[in-house]
């Protein structure tokens, strides 16, 4: 049987999940690329290309990284915007894992339980999850495999997930600034990002905080 | 769940949504004093909710939760019904059991917490409706009072299976007609209070959840209790609305109906000499902290 592919959707309305069709997780020092078992190293060249392609490249921060759990946490959200500054990137958080109703507002974040909304209305291509619990963020690559024709990739601090179609493990904050160092090698060999000139949006209190013209 | 821990990571903090940013702002959590008051201004443990509209279980649900006095602390258990369509969007630690299995898991849970923490003061709280309580669960509740396990059980009581369409249970009064009881009930409301009593609880409260003060201190007590002396229970008045033909904003009129002279929820307490000692001297305690935090606060503040 030739391998299954977790390529970008549309798929189907109920995708197979990617470990039922004999995709299985990296060992450490290696990724994934699609299902294909590979080492790290081309996996970080190969997202690298990925985002700089990518017209609206996004990152998913979840609770793991939003919320201060330690220092370790603090520094990995450090490296991530410093990611988001690098690309360009957009910062879309996932802040909790609750239903929100009556809808969520899919400009300014996402939630597990319907994450192609905010694909859809961002019309977001590239995104990355980050700092998202396992059951969450298996659930969520999913639905965006099978409603959005969005390529996901998974900064996993733990054994990866095989329903991303990019998968790293043990991902720490300095592998996120290994990526970084991928993405800066690629433009000063000429790549350039294609993303779409855009503003990060900021929030206060009191909601966004909106930049005069 | 630490309160130390309800801090953002300043590099994402600017994206953060807005009630995540009120949340650590303005989060009651380790408030001494924190109670139905804080209703409005922090919505850090409920905000929305899945019941229908009107539902005053939705209505006893902010009270409880704005009523624990440690929410980070405290793990609630629930059981089948339209409770069970609340816990997701509470964000306090809980667990969904089997339909009438609750206080078995509670007793387990409280003894565990007890071991895996033993200098920190882990409430478990039992939150299930009259089914779970009184007729499938009537087992695993007794048994759990005869253990005199360390815990509080809070039923909601709406007279009927409400989620499954009417059906008639236990708490039922004599004589109602259910949408799925079309003969009417033959015998009366099981005194689920004073059996409580005989089964060895030391705090019982009956009431409506009417009055929100009123509520909060039943909860209060009862957890006080539950953590010093043994079991307590507290029985709230919750009415369907949908199951007794009312409309949505009827339900309070129907709670302080049930509640006058005369009615199935006229307020009754049942405390035992010992837990009536503990929580007076907790009121002391309450009045001097309060006189001594009054005393410092300077003159023209």
């Amino acid at each position: 049987m030739s391998q299954y592919q977790v390529k970008p959707g549309p798929e189907a309305f109920l995708p197979p999940a990617a470990a039922s069709m004999g995709n299985v997780l990296p060992d450490p020092g290696e990724a994934h690329i699609e299902g294909r078992i590979v080492p790290e190293e081309e996996a970080y060249e190969y997202c690298a290309r990925k985002l700089l392609e990518a017209k609206v490249p996004t990152i998913f921060p979840g609770p793991l990284v939003l919320w201060k759990w330690n220092d370790h946490v603090a520094e990995k959200a450090t490296a991530i915007r410093a990611l988001a500054n690098e690309v360009p990137m957009r910062l879309i958080p996932m802040a909790d894992y609750r239903p929100k109703y009556p809808k969520i507002d899919a400009e300014v974040e996402i939630n597990p339980n319907h994450p192609n909304l905010t694909i859809w209305h961002n019309k977001i291509d590239v995104c990355i999850f980050v700092g998202v619990h396992c059951h969450m963020a298996n659930l969520a690559l999913k639905i965006i495999r099978g409603g959005t024709k969005c390529y996901t990739i998974a900064v996993c601090a733990q054994a990866g997930h095989e329903d991303a179609c990019l998968s790293f493990r043990d991902a720490n904050a300095e592998k996120v600034r290994r990526l970084i160092a991928a993405v800066k090698k690629l433009k000063s060999e000429g790549v350039k990002s294609q993303a779409i000139p855009f503003t990060q949006f900021k929030m206060s209190r009191s909601g966004p905080i909106v930049e005069p013209a | 769940m630490s309160k130390e821990k309800i801090s953002i990571c300043e590099d994402l903090a600017d994206i953060m949504p807005p009630e995540y940013q009120e949340l650590v702002a303005t989060a009651t959590f380790g408030n001494q004093d924190r109670g139905w008051k804080d209703i409005g201004s922090s919505k850090e443990l409920i905000e929305q909710h899945s019941l229908c509209a009107g539902c005053p279980e939705s209505i006893a649900f902010r009270y409880i939760l704005a009523s624990l006095p440690a929410p980070e602390d405290t793990v609630f258990v629930g059981s089948t019904g339209c409770t069970s369509l609340v816990f997701p969007h509470v964000a306090v630690h809980n667990i969904h059991s089997l339909f009438g299995n609750q206080n078995a898991i509670a007793s387990g849970l409280k003894r565990a917490l007890a071991s895996r923490f033993p200098d920190v003061e882990k409430d478990v709280v039992v939150l299930a409706g009259d089914g779970a309580t009184v007729d499938i669960g009537l087992d695993m509740t007794m048994q759990s009072w005869f253990r005199q396990e360390k815990f509080t059980t809070i039923c909601f009581d709406n007279e009927l299976y409400a989620n499954t369409g009417g059906q008639e249970s236990g708490l039922m009064q004599k004589g109602f007609v259910a949408k799925m009881a079309p003969k009417g009930k033959s015998f009366e409301k099981v005194r689920l209070p004073e059996i409580a009593r005989e089964a060895g609880c030391a705090y019982i409260a009956v009431l409506t959840v009417s009055k929100p003060n009123r509520v909060e201190q039943a909860i209060k007590n009862a957890i006080y209790v539950a953590r010093e002396i043994g079991p307590t229970f507290v029985q709230l008045y919750t009415p369907c609305i949908l199951e007794i033909g009312k409309q949505s904003m009827e339900g309070l009129d129907e709670m302080k109906d049930a509640e006058t002279i005369g009615g199935r929820f006229v307020q009754k307490e049942y405390i035992t000499e010992e837990a009536q000692k503990l929580l007076d001297s907790i009121k002391e305690e309450t009045k001097a902290r309060k006189k001594a935090a009054k005393a410092k606060k300077p003159v023209n503040a």
